[in-house]
């Protein structure tokens, strides 16, 4: 019962999120066929309206879309002339996927180690050692940090191939590059919150009966140090796997993270529609499974109360 | 027994006073923010911190007056110069003075972090504080939290960018724009932050303690669980700070941010890009260097606050 009214809310959630984009990308001024326009004679140009229903008002275009939407049918994309939204996501998911995930996982275990390393050497070397390369991972954005990979570890040093998709060993530089940013963050809130832990009684507990360090960190440590990192980490799941538009870019991968931004200064309102949707579904699930993660985490929490 | 009386007065004698003065309380008594101070104080990375933070704000105003140029004043024949005693940080492409414009752009670089920072922080604390703390509190309490986290999907849901073209077509370019675009959808973050510590911390005792003692619920959110998680609160702060200076360079880039030729480090390191392969490299560095730098500040500070704001620890 509650698993079908949380999958009523967020279908509910979801018609909100479309509606809202698609009032907000009408408004915005401009058309999708402004750079044709100064070429074409007005006929074609309408036409061209015509076949994607935008000579229709707007409420009609809407309830149009709605329609389609309802089959899972994202419609056409204006630029792309022979590919609809859906194939277009479904083409470019896998690259975008594959390197999201592949660049949370180096975040989370590099981010909790260095974490628990710097909280367990408070105020010495290493915990000096860890908060500098967080500085470092956090003031450097992707935007800098991906042509400096690029120029080194690619052109002069030639140790991973550049600018192409298709081994594996294409997809370590963008995933470093995707991963520090999120890496320094995850490996300060697992530090400060490491700390906090270690004042707690049922730690000195842990210690106290002679349990040995590595024990009480993992154990009784980290468990309650996680909190933090679980409701960072569900957005960001979100984010990372449809895709970067700025490493997409600079690597060149056929993934979806162009997309996003593209369409929108193309105003090719299916294909805004699509994505958007397409990411707020992931989105919605995930924080889901964020809200069920902390009573796995920490079983003391109750999110409603009847206790799911 | 009226006898008794002189015999049990003579079991009670003067107590000596010398047993008073170590039970003596040695150190003035210091109030909750006076305690605060002394223990910043003596945190050393906190006080370099501060000090570096407060040399980079006083350098942000007097900066651009130490040099006889503008941040904004070309000239083609001096571009790309490497540093100099005339040029302390060089200059850029177009010959523009490049201290002049650090310092230019430190103005609107930390007026966007910090003031989308504190939005954040407002924001994020009272949606996240009343949302955890209401999951879990009966019918409506279920609903409060609900409802705040489905605005909370929206707006991580609807494509940031179209927001912020949406508030340039209202509103006119600029700083207050720009703030307002970085926080319209910023919050969400440090408010899913703050309901997954709260929804933690509110299941130990002492909120209890405070609840079966009559405390209110704004009090109690207040004084007891927001202090238990300031060290997870200043962390978000401090890297909401660099985030909101590369989201203005990023909007800058595509034409939305700040005007040229005013200067901020995200646009300064964003038009230093192409200097990577062309060995200028004091266009990047500099740029970075003050984004690192203030970052460092900020973490340093915030530790040493965190340290000292913690009720738990002493000394």
């Amino acid at each position: 019962m509650y698993i079908v009214k949380r999958l009523f809310t967020m279908i509910v959630t979801l018609w909100i999120i479309a509606t809202l984009t698609f009032m907000m990308m009408h408004f915005i001024p401009g058309d999708p066929f402004a750079s044709d326009a100064k070429m074409l004679p007005e006929e074609i140009l309408e036409n061209m309206r015509a076949k994607y229903n935008l000579d229709k008002p707007l409420a009609e275009q809407y309830f149009l879309y709605l329609k389609d939407l309802a089959q899972l049918d994202l419609g056409p994309s204006i630029q792309s002339k022979t590919r609809d939204v859906n194939t277009l996501i479904a083409e470019g998911f896998g690259p975008s996927a594959l390197l999201g995930i592949q660049s949370l996982l180096m975040a989370i275990i590099l981010g909790i180690g260095l974490g628990v390393v710097a909280a367990l050497n408070h105020n010495r070397v290493l915990d000096y050692l860890s908060m500098f390369i967080a500085i470092i991972g956090i003031s450097i954005p992707s935007f800098i940090l991906a042509p400096l990979l690029i120029k080194y570890f690619g052109v002069e040093w030639g140790i991973f191939p550049v600018a192409s998709w298709g081994t594996w060993q294409h997809t370590i530089m963008p995933s470093f590059a995707l991963a520090l940013g999120p890496l320094a963050i995850i490996a300060r809130f697992v530090r400060t919150s490491m700390l906090e832990v270690y004042n707690q009684n049922y730690i000195k507990t842990a210690e106290a009966k002679g349990l040995s360090t590595f024990s009480v960190v993992v154990n009784h440590g980290i468990r309650n140090a996680l909190i933090p990192v679980i409701s960072f980490i569900g957005p960001l799941f979100a984010a990372v796997i449809t895709g970067t538009f700025v490493i997409e870019k600079i690597f060149a991968i056929p993934g979806i993270g162009k997309y996003f931004v593209d369409s929108i200064f193309n105003r090719d309102y299916p294909v805004i529609l699509g994505t958007t949707i397409f990411y707020s579904t992931i989105l919605i699930i995930t924080l889901f499974i964020i809200d069920l993660a902390y009573r796995f985490v920490d079983p003391r929490i109750k999110i409603t109360s009847r206790g799911e | 027994m009226t006898n008794s009386l002189p015999e049990t007065d003579a079991l009670f004698r003067p107590a000596n006073p010398a047993h008073f003065e170590n039970k003596q309380i040695s150190r003035p008594s210091l109030s909750f923010w006076q305690d605060a101070v002394l223990k910043i104080v003596k945190n050393k990375m906190a006080v370099i911190g501060f000090v570096l933070l407060t040399a980079i704000i006083v350098l942000s105003i007097i900066g651009p007056y130490l040099v006889p140029y503008s941040q904004s004043e070309q000239s083609l024949t001096e571009g790309n110069l490497p540093l100099s005693s005339d040029h302390w940080f060089g200059t850029d492409d177009l010959g523009r003075d490049m201290w002049a414009r650090i310092w230019a752009g430190a103005r609107i670089s930390l007026i966007i972090g910090i003031a989308s920072a504190l939005i954040d922080l407002v924001i994020g604390i009272t949606v996240g504080g009343v949302s955890g703390y209401m999951a879990g509190r009966g019918k409506t309490g279920d609903r409060i939290d609900s409802f705040l986290m489905r605005i909370v999907e929206v707006l991580y849901g609807i494509p940031y960018l179209l927001v912020v073209i949406l508030l340039m077509v209202i509103m006119e370019p600029g700083l207050v724009t720009m703030i307002i675009a970085l926080s319209i959808t910023g919050w969400v973050g440090m408010a899913r932050i703050v309901r997954g510590q709260i929804l933690q911390l509110k299941q130990q005792e002492f909120v209890l303690a405070a609840e079966k003692l009559g405390t209110s619920h704004g009090k109690i959110i207040i004084k007891h669980l927001l202090p238990n998680m300031m060290g997870i609160i200043i962390v978000t702060l401090t890297f909401t700070i660099p985030q909101a200076i590369f989201a203005e360079s990023f909007l800058s880039f595509l034409g939305l941010g700040v005007q040229a030729p005013t200067a901020s480090w995200g646009t300064m390191a964003n038009d230093a890009l192409g200097t990577i392969l062309s060995g200028h490299w004091w266009r990047l560095f500099f740029p970075a260097l003050m984004i690192s730098l203030t970052m460092f500040a900020f973490n340093a500070f915030g530790d040493g606050l965190q340290d000292a704001l913690d009720p738990r620890s002493k000394n």
